[in-house]
């Protein structure tokens, strides 16, 4: 599965994991291409390397073989100091259950990313303002997570995943500890940032409602993708 | 926010695990505060002791006299620049209660042997030289009872008494004594040997011990043996020491003040850095999946350790700074009622800076398994998957 000029590579991509004495294929040989701008939905069944999938895109581990390049950066042979300056420029990271920092207020989680930038005071706080208005949330920058519903702090952490403005956005299950009318919201709100700022996003959901905000559902099963085009 | 807003709210996210944290190190380096002040009064002697100066005591002990005499004997070995001698008077003021530290002293040598510690203005030496019932203070004891130059005070004493049968010295003050550096203690009054030998009903023409000067310090083992060869077989026989060991076997009758002090603090600090470390672990621990959220972001392992041992310094200090300060305070407090004890005893600045490094130490130790833990966690594991 490519695309022509693709932001995502990976070429024969393998993944396994040992357990004891025994070992787990995950991938073999997987090839994959993502073009910039797209909104991809991956979905399958537990345990078919959906979040594994992530994790590699996202430089957090490594595969076994193969290669993977990321806005025709090579990622795969970076070591852990590159891959960190490397994701705090280019991917922002949407977790399930949010990943506050529970001490922090909105604004001061918001502003974490920015600590790895060369930007002073005023011009971090003015992103921070941006990120939390693009969220909606510009007037709850004082509130701490536990003073906030879920469907509020997710939209902190997408507000903290695009601060430093990345290109890439990998989601996981960033619905799924989430009411209906909460999870809509965390979704047209990741819908505009591909259509209006132009993000690319990969989304890991089990949730087929939530696969329907994306504009590609890959199904990933026994480490291989299947394609399904969804209705505009 | 920057690095060190996380570190502090970091720790401070428990608020009653982390007071509690704090209150142990500080009581801990209260207790340092103390000791050390308590272990430099004792052995302040030691530090300030001239390399090219001796004491010679009877050999039995510092109590016992040695007759007068010796003084001229020992002026004439080869290799002693200058001697002087002492007596111990065993003085008190007004009540028994007033202890001062009294000494009847050589006038015409005393000073020059001990001339790099303490000076007397010319003519106030002068007058103390030519009057024979008068004395010169030190200038922290005349600041204590507002003394000053031409004041007669009775002096008694809890040993000595005179031919008259009293016990009570009337003398003029002829003079200050300043020490010639801020740590030198001056709680003292000196008076004429002379005159206290002349008055007193026993012991007459014994002194206590002699102070004295070599011409090098290379010299010192070849006079000492010198003297207390001179005096072997004699009613009176000598021990001839360097004034640091001296000064270590006073203090050993306080008891092994050092031994204490490493005993006392060392387990205080073994078992508050179990305390902490294992607090510090703990609190890493819980903080596993935050760690990896942080890695994710981009914060490198080596700037996730270096907030973990910030968290654990600033723990350290934040409970340290504070207990050595009390400690401060209580030496403050008792340095009047301790005077005579232990003159020197105060947190200095030395010891405040030794507390630091301590502190630092502390920080860095407890901290260090738990950073190390963080900066290698990987971020997959920390996020529970994978």
């Amino acid at each position: 599965m490519t695309a022509e000029h693709p932001m995502i590579r990976l070429t024969g991509v393998a993944k396994r994991f040992t357990k004891g004495k025994e070992t787990i294929s995950i991938f073999d040989h997987l090839d994959l291409g993502i073009p910039r701008g797209d909104f991809i939905a991956v979905m399958g069944p537990s345990g078919s390397g959906k979040t594994t999938l992530l994790n590699l895109l996202g430089g957090i581990d490594r595969a076994d073989a193969g290669e993977i390049a990321v806005a025709d950066q090579r990622i795969d042979g970076l070591s852990e100091g590159e891959l960190a300056t490397w994701r705090a420029a280019n991917i922002g990271f949407i977790f399930q259950f949010y990943n506050l920092m529970p001490m922090l207020t909105a604004a001061q989680n918001v502003e974490l990313p920015l600590l790895l930038t060369r930007l002073n005071r005023k011009e971090r706080a003015e992103r921070v303002h941006t990120a939390l208005s693009v969220v909606g949330l510009a007037d709850r920058t004082k509130h701490r997570p536990r003073e906030m519903s879920g469907g509020q702090q997710q939209r902190v952490a997408i507000a903290r995943a695009i601060v430093s403005d990345p290109n890439l956005l990998l989601c996981d299950e960033p619905t799924g500890d989430l009411d209906r009318q909460s999870a809509d919201e965390i979704l047209s709100i990741l819908q505009l940032l591909n259509g209006e700022l132009g993000k690319t996003i990969v989304m890991v959901t089990h949730d087929p409602a939530a696969a329907n905000y994306a504009k590609r559902v890959l199904h990933l099963d026994k480490g291989r993708f299947v394609e399904r085009e969804l209705a505009a | 926010m920057n690095d060190f807003d996380l570190v502090r709210k970091n720790l401070f996210r428990r608020k009653l695990r982390a007071s509690l944290m704090i209150v142990s190190i500080l009581i801990a380096f209260m207790i340092f505060g103390v000791l050390a002040g308590f272990y430099r009064a004792f052995t302040a002697g030691e530090d300030r002791a001239a390399a090219d100066r001796m004491i010679t005591v009877n050999k039995i002990n510092f109590t016992q006299p040695m007759p007068i005499a010796y003084f001229n004997r020992v002026r004439a070995v080869e290799g002693v620049r200058q001697v002087t001698f002492a007596n111990w008077f065993g003085g008190y003021y007004q009540d028994p209660k007033n202890f001062i530290m009294a000494l009847a002293i050589e006038p015409n040598t005393y000073f020059d042997v001990y001339r790099s510690e303490f000076e007397v203005p010319p003519e106030q030496l002068q007058a103390f030289m030519r009057d024979r019932g008068s004395a010169v203070v030190g200038e922290k004891l005349a600041q204590k009872w507002g003394w000053k130059i031409g004041d007669r005070i009775p002096l008694n004493s809890n040993i000595f008494s005179q031919k008259s049968g009293g016990h009570t010295w009337d003398l003029a003050i002829a003079g200050i004594v300043k020490g010639k550096a801020e740590h030198i203690d001056t709680n003292f009054l000196l008076f004429q040997y002379a005159y206290f030998d002349e008055t007193r009903s026993f012991g007459k023409d014994t002194i206590g011990w002699m102070i004295l000067q070599t011409t090098s310090p290379e010299n010192n083992d070849r006079v000492a043996k010198a003297i207390d060869a001179m005096f072997a077989n004699s009613t009176a026989e000598t021990s001839t020491d360097t004034e640091k060991a001296f000064g270590k076997a006073f203090a050993a009758q306080f008891g092994n003040i050092a031994l204490i002090v490493l005993l006392v603090v060392g387990a205080a600090f073994v078992t508050i850095l179990m305390i902490v470390g294992n607090t510090m672990a703990l609190s890493i621990r819980e903080r596993t999946r935050e760690i990896g959220v942080l890695k994710t972001l981009g914060f490198s392992g080596p700037r996730i350790l270096a907030m973990v041992l910030g968290e654990s310094v600033l723990l350290a200090l934040l409970g340290g700074i504070p207990g050595l300060a009390i400690a401060g305070l209580i030496a403050m407090a008792l340095r009047n009622s301790l005077a005579n004890v232990a003159p020197a005893f105060s947190v200095s600045p030395t010891i405040a800076l030794q507390g630091l490094a301590l502190m630092i130490a502390l920080g860095l130790i407890t901290g260090i398994i738990p950073a190390l833990n963080a900066m290698r966690l990987k971020i997959a594991t920390a996020l529970g998957r994978g």
